[in-house]
């Protein structure tokens, strides 16, 4: 029989599998457990990576429940790129539509949360665009466009998403609040830190992220949230290094 | 094929070790002995942050070797344009002396399995991997270093021994040699074979570095030896030994540390590496 790494993709991915049967210890005996060496180093350094890549739904689930769920994850959905650093781009879905886990409603949300926190990591870094652009004309101003910063990452939930994080990876342990919340991912050098994000600075950051001039995205943010304060979320987001010149998408 | 790709600067013969960025400002502060530092390159492949700040800084001070661990080169699939697209940048801006990938399949397929694989040597294989790695070194615009494996099982349809496959290899395609001593003492220890024969018959000549590491030991179903290359413990005095011989054979190389798990605090590692220079002061 000859070598297949189809069949020996499968037996590595599946316990319950033979192992392929032109194995030997290379005396003539069947490898038999040798196989499980592969098997063994695959199952564990994917839920190791896993472990590393998802630290708040670590600390939410424990490592026990953690690593049986992360197991059937592994054998489900093994990595289709050898860029180990963004694998689980599925975990938070899986996580949705995994029964024993469903009653931990913003478990998927946290997922999101620690899949963003780490393409923050490796995002590209960028010049946040210079203050000093705010002192222009105010017809220059308004008529203005933007970029967010490749490291700048937006996340909307209906879950108390910051107060989780805060509680279980932050320094203050303080209960989470009843109340949804939309977070802002900065890293102003190396370290991503999510925010929190005051009424309708979200909405602020999706329309200048599309492409909508300075004034256009204040107007309109108005409409959805007329308690929007844009002084203090042009603070934040200069502070943050959130802001770039602006980049047209499709050049 | 033969000397079609220009050798890479190449590493200094002195030792180096795997880099963790645990270890960035200890490495820069107190580097002891250590002259280079080598990377696994698909850690390296995301757009900007930490990782390429610390490669950018470090390479002011070390010599730089790119790893590769994912390429797949053993594999029965094509090889993923994508991703030696992402090599081909990492090159470019890192700069490296040298560039090394493993005589192993990671990918099948759409899947990437974050292991290296072993492949039967057969005169198919063997055609497959000359042609990926002609491939390689065409995209990257140099020579590389191909790395024996750590076996735990053979396959019963190879043709060669793996000394003779890889002496093949390097005939056909020019590429150099990996030579991992802790592997062909973990390979020679589970396929009952001699590392003695294996060190006699490899073809020293086209070695650009050594490997040294850590393993494990364990037991096969007979009850009989097999040993892990785990990378997660200090280099075992035996795998310390054969260094000593195969550097008596190559004179000075640049030999490698590598410890990927339970990394220990730099002291430690540095100890290691400071071992890897004793055995090089003893060579010619």
């Amino acid at each position: 029989m000859t070598f297949s790494q189809a069949e020996f993709t499968v037996a590595l991915l599946d316990p319950e599998r033979d192992i392929p049967s032109n194995l030997t210890d290379g005396a003539g005996t069947p490898a038999g457990s040798r196989f499980s060496v592969y098997r063994n180093n695959v199952t564990v350094s994917l839920i190791r990576a896993l472990q590393e890549a998802f630290p708040l739904v670590l600390k939410l689930l424990g490592s026990n429940t953690f690593e049986r769920t992360a197991r059937l994850y592994v054998a489900e959905h093994p990595p289709t790129s050898p860029l180990m650093m963004f694998y689980g781009e599925d975990f938070p879905a899986f996580l949705r539509d995994f029964k024993p886990l469903a009653h931990v409603g913003y478990l998927p949300d946290c997922a999101k949360l620690d899949l963003a926190m780490r393409r923050s990591y490796h995002a590209a870094d960028s010049l946040a665009v210079d203050p000093a652009v705010f002192q222009d004309a105010p017809d220059q101003v308004l008529t203005r466009r933007f970029s967010l910063s490749p490291s700048s990452i937006l996340l909307r939930s209906s879950w108390p998403l910051f107060d989780i994080w805060r509680m279980n990876m932050g320094q203050d342990g303080s209960k989470p609040r009843a109340i949804a919340q939309d977070v802002m991912i900065v890293r102003p050098d190396f370290d991503p830190q999510p925010h929190v994000l005051p009424s309708g600075a979200a909405d602020w950051f999706e329309r200048i992220a599309a492409g909508k001039t300075f004034g256009e995205a204040h107007e309109q943010t108005l409409k959805r949230a007329p308690d929007f304060d844009l002084a203090r979320t042009l603070t934040f987001a200069l502070q943050s290094g959130i802001l770039a010149d602006y980049e047209k998408k499709d050049s | 094929m033969l000397d079609s790709s220009p050798r890479m600067d190449g590493l200094p013969a002195a030792p180096g070790v795997g880099y963790k960025p645990q270890h960035f400002y200890d490495l820069r502060a107190e580097p002891g002995p250590v002259e280079w530092i080598e990377i696994h390159a698909e850690n390296y492949m995301g757009d900007g942050g930490r990782p390429l700040a610390q490669i950018r800084a470090l390479s002011e001070q070390f010599s730089l070797s790119v790893h590769g661990v994912g390429l797949s080169i053993g594999g029965q699939t094509p090889l993923d344009p994508d991703h030696l697209a992402r090599l081909k940048h990492l090159i470019h801006w890192s700069k490296p002396a040298s560039f090394s990938e493993h005589l192993a399949w990671s990918t099948h397929g759409a899947e990437f399995l974050n292991d290296l694989l072993p492949l039967p040597y057969t005169n198919e294989t063997l055609c497959r991997v000359a042609d990926h790695i002609d491939q390689v070194q065409a995209v990257i615009g140099h020579q590389m270093l191909l790395e024996n494996p750590s076996s735990y099982l053979a396959f019963e349809e190879s043709t060669w021994p793996e000394t003779d496959f890889l002496c093949e290899l390097v005939k056909r395609t020019g590429c150099g040699l990996l030579l991992d001593v802790n592997n062909v003492f973990v390979s020679a220890t589970n396929l009952g074979l001699s590392t003695q024969n294996y060190i006699e018959s490899f073809p020293l000549h086209a070695v650009g570095e050594i490997h040294v590491g850590g393993h494990d030991e364990d037991f096969d179903d007979q009850g009989a030896p097999l040993l892990i290359d785990s990378h997660g413990k200090p280099v075992r005095d035996t795998v310390w030994h054969l260094l000593d011989q195969v550097l008596l054979k190559t004179g000075k190389k640049p030999v490698l540390v590598e410890w990927d798990n339970d990394v220990p605090d730099w002291p430690t590692l540095r100890e290691e590496a400071s071992r890897a220079a004793q055995a090089l002061a003893m060579t010619a």
